[in-house]
């Protein structure tokens, strides 16, 4: 299936990457969606307002976040493909329903453009301080999917691609932006809709009195069907079977969750996507993500020109983590260097993955491209000279 | 053997989910008929209902309706109405929950669902109680009462449900015990009618917790208290309309006016 004209404004346009995930969204077919305003989201719901009138597509801006993110989910049952977006306070109010999306099996997308916190924090910086609360932020066990854009090019791409893995395996994707990404102005190519690839939602195709909601499929996502087509179907956020009823026991706990985790890790191969660039006779590598990675490039190239064999890795796709490939280049490499404008989340990751066979060096970023392009060259040359084996992750300061 | 029984309302209900949680003497199987009897006298297409329902005991309404239905989070049945609604405004969307639920923890979406008019019938079950929990004080426990949360008498002023939907902009509200059936029945019918946001509040005991800690005897004891002390006034201006313990609840149609729904607005907005 490709996708409906009406969304895609076909051509190159100067774009920011709000902008670009606007117009990704409605090139995705997005026809819904729901906010609360804040800073700096606000600029990608605007544009998708001011185009939403031509495209056919509903908004409504809600009273808080969390109400935004259900009205999402309450719309997407209806077979709308539907979208909010926010930043970090408003991201962990939404917590809530993502555990309710993943719950009912929801297909969704949630942008959270990142802003400096904890609390208000600094609501104009950027920052990648919501990572590890993508993946963990509501309660209980469950999985995610959450890609990380480094261009407005590619905000524009993996939007259609977020809606794309929501239908596929019927769970809300994030989008983990941040304020420089969205802020960032560039050409942006949207292609004709005949070459954007668009996946259709997966309807139940049987007799109606046979529809069980979450009968799974081979893949372990189960097929859906809308509100109003006679199914008269019930789903519920308690632990079910099925037939989407409750039963409250342990068995059907095990039976419910198993597969919510497994139709992500069961499928992690397929939904991983990373960058690699002259990973293959690296001594260190740089893993990245996100507007991070643009420094990180230069820090290689420099290192590159000193003589040293430095490769680098980005993450495109956050959650699930690609631990194969990590463990893989883990057994071949001194060490990785990890920049992020936090205080070490995926560096975390990075040491779990390498199983004690690399170094793993986080460099905290500011978002000043001189200082951060010092620190990370930094810690590439003094990874080279560690010993191995060290138990904790070593933060490197040009001090 | 003698011929199987049906229920006259099995059609409308899951009946493999039957028997349902709630305990006996509970009002909200009786709210239930009321909802069932007044769809069937419209005669809508059960296939375009949607039932949303939040959390709590009346939470689990959605789960034994035959409807397309939702059990979702703790107060948000509104919100996650609301997408239902405004993305197929062709459906007919309730919303049956309880008062912690929907003037509670969801008493943000209940004022601002009301203030944009949003098409939705809202059916709040009142029993003065956190009962799923366990009997803890609610925003609608009247003073004096006890709970568990409230050991020496409640003393925060309850909320004023019919009061709050009417400032909040509610276009029909009307409030009934969960005795007052037929007239119940009439209300809903008339609810679901009206375009725009109506409120529907139904006074139904709890006869495990609020009546157990309040020694207020067992659901009948309940009922006949509402048959001797419910004073039906329509039109009562809402602000009279405050329940004190264990004294004279005013019931009736208070609310019932003209604003124009979201969705309507909507389209001319967007045009």
């Amino acid at each position: 299936m490709t996708a409906e004209p009406k969304g895609v404004l076909t051509g190159t346009h100067e774009l920011s990457g709000s902008q670009a995930c606007a117009e990704g969204a409605l090139a995705a077919g997005c026809r819904f969606l729901c906010v609360y305003p804040i800073v700096p989201a606000k600029d990608v719901s605007e544009r998708f307002f001011a185009r939403a009138k031509e495209v056919g597509a509903t908004f409504v801006q809600m009273e808080d976040e969390i109400s935004a993110l259900a009205v999402v989910l309450g719309a997407s049952w209806t077979g709308k493909k539907s979208m909010t977006v926010t930043s970090g306070p408003g991201f962990s109010l939404m917590m809530e329903h993502v555990g309710l999306g993943v719950m009912l099996e929801t297909p969704c997308v949630i942008i959270d453009i990142q802003r400096v916190g904890p609390s208000e924090g600094l609501p104009n910086s950027p920052s990648q301080g919501d990572i590890m609360q993508a993946r963990w932020g509501s309660h209980g066990d469950y999985e995610v999917i959450a890609l990380s854009p480094n261009s407005p090019q590619e905000m524009f791409n993996l939007t259609i691609k977020a809606f794309n893995l929501s239908e596929k395996y019927r769970t809300p994707v994030m989008i983990m932006s941040d304020a420089a990404v969205a802020r960032m102005k560039e050409e942006v190519i949207i292609p004709p809709a005949n070459q954007i690839k668009i996946e259709p939602r997966r309807y139940f195709k049987g007799p109606k009195e046979k529809y069980l909601p979450y009968k799974w499929e081979e893949d372990l996502v189960p097929p859906m069907v809308n509100i109003g087509e006679g199914y008269r179907f019930h789903v519920t956020g308690l632990t079910h079977n099925e037939k989407g009823y409750p039963v409250m026991s342990d068995e059907c706990q095990e039976l419910n969750v198993h597969r919510l985790v497994n139709k992500i890790r069961r499928n992690a191969e397929k939904i991983v996507e990373v960058e690699e660039n002259k990973t293959d006779d690296a001594e260190i590598i740089v893993v990245s993500y996100g507007i991070t990675s643009k420094v990180a490039l230069k820090a290689v190239d420099q290192a590159r020109k000193n003589g040293i064999k430095v490769g680098h890795l980005r993450l495109i796709t956050v959650w699930p983590f690609p631990d194969k490939r990590i463990r893989e280049l883990a057994k071949r490499t001194r060490g990785f260097v990890v920049p992020e404008m936090n205080y070490g989340q995926i560096a975390f990751e990075l040491e779990r993955c390498s199983h004690g066979e690399a170094n793993v060096a986080f460099v905290h970023c500011k978002g000043k491209e001189v200082d951060d392009l010092k620190n990370i060259f930094h810690a590439i040359r003094n990874l080279l000279t560690e010993k191995t084996g060290r138990e904790e992750i070593i933060e490197y300061r040009n001090e | 053997m003698s011929k199987e029984k049906h229920h006259p309302m099995e059609s409308w209900l899951r009946m493999d989910r039957i028997p349902h949680i709630w305990c006996p003497g509970c009002g909200i199987g009786t709210t239930l008929t009321a909802v069932i009897a007044a769809l069937e006298k419209i005669e809508v297409n059960p296939d375009e209902v949607c039932v949303v329902s939040g959390i709590g005991c009346t939470g689990r309404a959605a789960g034994y309706l035959k409807f397309d239905s939702f059990h979702t989070t703790h107060g948000r049945a509104i919100p996650f109405a609301t997408g239902i609604k405004l993305a197929n405004p062709k459906l007919k969307v309730m919303v049956i929950s309880g008062d912690g639920d929907l003037v509670a923890i969801g008493g943000n979406h209940f004022v601002h669902a009301a203030r944009r008019n949003i098409d939705l019938t809202v059916i709040c079950v009142n029993n003065f109680i956190y009962a799923m929990t366990g009997g803890q004080v609610a925003p609608t426990t009247p003073l004096t009462a006890y709970s568990t949360t409230s050991p020496y008498g409640n003393f925060e002023p309850p909320a004023n449900i019919p009061r709050l939907a009417e400032a909040a902009g509610a276009v029909y509200v009307a409030r009934w015990t969960a005795l007052h059936i037929r007239r119940l029945t009439k209300s809903i019918v008339e609810a679901i009618q009206k375009p725009g946001f109506s409120v529907v509040e139904v006074i139904s005991p709890c006869a495990q917790y609020y009546s157990r800690i309040n020694r207020l005897g067992d659901g009948l004891d309940m009922m006949k208290f509402y048959h001797q002390n419910s004073l039906i006034k329509h039109m009562e201006p809402t602000e009279n309309l405050d329940i004190q313990y264990q004294e004279q609840i005013i019931v009736g149609k208070f609310v019932d006016r003209e604003r124009v729904p979201f969705t309507e607005l909507q389209k001319e907005g967007c045009n």
